[in-house]
């Protein structure tokens, strides 16, 4: 049986740095977890991720990860892997945290 | 140490240059990733979580001063300030930006370092005892060996394209300290009964996600038929060696399908062709090297400083009591610097503790370092006088930890904190257990006991040969952690057994205390360590001590 669709965001690495980066809502990349697009349908999501796959003078490495809504700071991240790529590493502050 | 030659100067200098190129290539859109990849890889460069890591190669964990310094240098000007010392006795480092990486290969080709074969289905860095050349039970150096090893098999084209990575271990001592039964090829020196020098090889060990302890293939191989006799064993898995599936192409697999005997026999019948082929280059070439490690020229001085301290200073007693070997000159002695000081990350060192071991083996060591598979540092050439200066400059710079061997000096692998493989945190597992052995008080009462920590099953953290294992896993997207038991790492090696079901991650810590407690309270005697104590009694006191709850169910 095909897994149930979830709501997700677009994620990748970023080329030059390796920094975490989402797919926003305008089309750009950002590094702001918050700033991702929420996709709910699955269609527009796979469409989103076949256009970030030709996308690879920028990005890194395109997948869709689960996520929830969140409030006003934007979508969560669901999985405990993206929890640590939206923060940085849990041992120092000198990932994404350390910007925030 | 082994000093680079015109060739291996041009080598170095020429792959960067080429690398250089395929990175540009890549930024300007000539190469796609999926080119660029496997050339990235070839340099050690990886693309983990959070940013590119690049895997630098310490042969045989051996560094001096300069090449400290500049690793020091380079987490500065290219990284955050610090690197990461791995269980293969290589440094990484977590940050760069793939524009520097050239940059940063050229710093290291300027003190005869690189990143080469720290990646991919070729031979990796070999790796020996961190105690080479020092230790007082030593039959023979084992970093002669190793260097010819990484030489022959460097850009070896024959093995650029292996089933899947191969990993050599060499070990010098009786005591096993390189783990060489846990890896695609151990070599141990021994001495056979005509007092004559020669290598016990085995084969086919590794951890990972099927962990075999290696067999023995040749319980004596005269040291001049070395390279034919390893090479003969890499033909026969690279002809041989399955690359249908990934999850069996290491060459434990080969051996357990094929059997031993009949591994053995097909090595046989190629080294019996390719000991002919071998003309003698070899030999010549193991003796130049072995005239580099010539021993250091060792001061004659009276002791008196190092008694002295001892008698005076109790925090200095217990450095000496656990971060102290036997060095082969009895006037010295070999300092292990934790990289393990409790609640931090295990392994790392920031750029100004890397200066401060340069310079203290620069000014009382020899001007040698080590890393160990145990990711601390070593000064294993120290003469005892100097012992009481070098302890007082580690305690500046907080690397004074007096806990080598004992609990909190935790092997843990990078974890779901960094690396794109894991499946659950190592580190901060390893952080809570030393903060709670400290709190407890009594980890110098514990003693031996050796905790390592994997993130996923394939096993960098080395849990299988943990006396206590644990491993991160990743149940329904929780961290979850298994533990095991009766591991060993050293000439009884051994796989520890799985006590149960795991844990999660609030309840790893807990769960270990409830182990130590068990020890204590069942050994013997306080020279009973914890593998022995576990050996004799088995696994069920400490089973009960882990799930109360089903010991009562079950009336146990």
């Amino acid at each position: 049986m095909a897994r149930a669709f979830r709501p997700c965001v677009l994620t990748a690495n970023d080329l030059f740095d390796g920094d975490v980066v989402y797919l926003a809502p305008d089309g750009a990349w950002t590094r702001r977890p918050g700033g991702a697009r929420l996709f709910e349908d699955e269609a527009e999501a796979n469409r989103s991720l076949a256009a970030a796959e030709a996308q690879e003078d920028v990005i890194v490495g395109p997948y869709l990860a689960a996520a929830a809504p969140g409030g006003r700071q934007g979508p969560e991240p669901v999985h405990v892997r993206e929890v640590l790529r939206a923060a940085g590493p849990s041992n120092y502050c000198h990932g994404k945290q350390a910007g925030s | 140490m082994y000093r680079y030659d015109s060739f291996d100067r041009e080598f170095v200098r020429n792959r960067v240059a080429q690398f250089r190129q395929q990175v540009e290539r890549r930024i300007d859109g000539s190469l796609t990733e999926e080119e660029f990849k496997p050339l990235r890889l070839m340099n050690g460069l990886y693309l983990q979580l959070h940013a590119y890591m690049l895997r630098v190669a310490i042969p045989y964990g051996t560094l001096d001063s300069r090449q400290m310094r500049q690793l020091a240098r380079i987490a500065e000007r290219w990284d955050k300030g610090y690197g990461h010392f791995t269980t293969r006795q290589n440094v990484q480092f977590n940050w760069p930006r793939l524009k520097d990486v050239p940059d940063i290969l050229d710093a290291l080709a300027d003190v005869e370092m690189h990143a080469i074969q720290t990646s991919g289905n070729c031979v990796r860095n070999v790796t020996a005892d961190h105690f080479a050349g020092a230790a007082a039970d030593e039959i023979a150096d084992p970093r002669p060996t190793a260097e010819l090893l990484r030489q022959w098999s460097t850009d070896h084209p024959e093995f650029a394209f292996l089933p899947r990575k191969f990993k050599i271990a060499v070990s010098g001592s009786p005591v096993d300290r390189a783990v060489t039964r846990a890896h695609d090829i151990g070599i141990r020196i021994v001495r056979n009964g005509a007092g004559e020098i020669g290598y016990e090889v085995s084969v086919g060990g590794g951890l990972g996600r099927t962990p075999v302890i290696g067999t023995v293939i040749r319980d004596f191989l005269p040291e001049g038929d070395l390279l034919p006799y390893v090479e003969s064993i890499l033909q026969v898995y690279n002809a041989i060696g399955r690359r249908d599936n990934k999850f069996k192409a290491r060459i434990k697999i080969t051996v357990g399908e094929h059997g031993i005997e009949a591994f053995r026999q097909r090595v046989e019948e190629r080294f019996r062709i390719q000991r002919r082929a071998f003309e003698g280059a070899d030999r010549a070439r193991f003796e130049d090297i072995r005239t580099m490690f010539a021993a250091p020229a060792y001061i004659e001085a009276p002791t008196g400083a190092f008694d002295a301290a001892l008698a005076r200073d109790p925090a200095f007693r217990s450095f000496v009591d656990t971060n102290l070997h036997p060095h082969r000159n009895p006037d010295y002695a070999i300092v292990t610097v934790s990289l393990k000081a409790h609640g931090a990350t295990p392994g790392d060192a920031t750029a100004e503790q890397m200066r401060v071991i340069a310079d203290l083996a620069e000014r009382y060591g020899h001007d040698e370092i080590r890393i160990s598979h145990e990711q601390n540092c070593i000064l294993p050439h120290v003469h005892r006088r100097d012992v009481p200066a070098v302890h007082a400059a580690l305690r500046e710079a907080n690397l004074a930890t007096a806990n080598v061997g004992l609990a909190s000096d935790i092997i843990a692998c990078p974890g779901m904190d960094y690396c794109n493989l894991a499946t659950a945190r190592s580190i901060p597992i390893a952080q809570g257990i030393a903060t709670r052995v400290k709190e407890r008080g009594d980890e110098r009462q514990v003693g031996d006991l050796k905790i390592k920590i994997s993130g996923c099953v394939n096993a960098c953290g080395h849990h299988h040969v943990g006396h206590i294992g644990i491993l991160g896993l990743d149940r329904a997207g929780a961290e979850n952690y298994q533990i095991t038991l009766g591991g060993d790492g050293t000439e009884t090696a051994a796989l520890g057994e799985r006590t149960g079901p795991g844990f999660a991650s609030d309840d790893v810590v807990p769960a270990v205390d409830r182990l130590i407690d068990t020890y204590l309270e069942l050994r013997s005697d306080e020279d009973e360590a914890f593998l022995a104590t576990y050996r004799r009694v088995g696994m069920q006191p400490f089973k009960a001590a882990l799930y109360p709850d089903a010991a009562l169910a079950t009336g146990g």
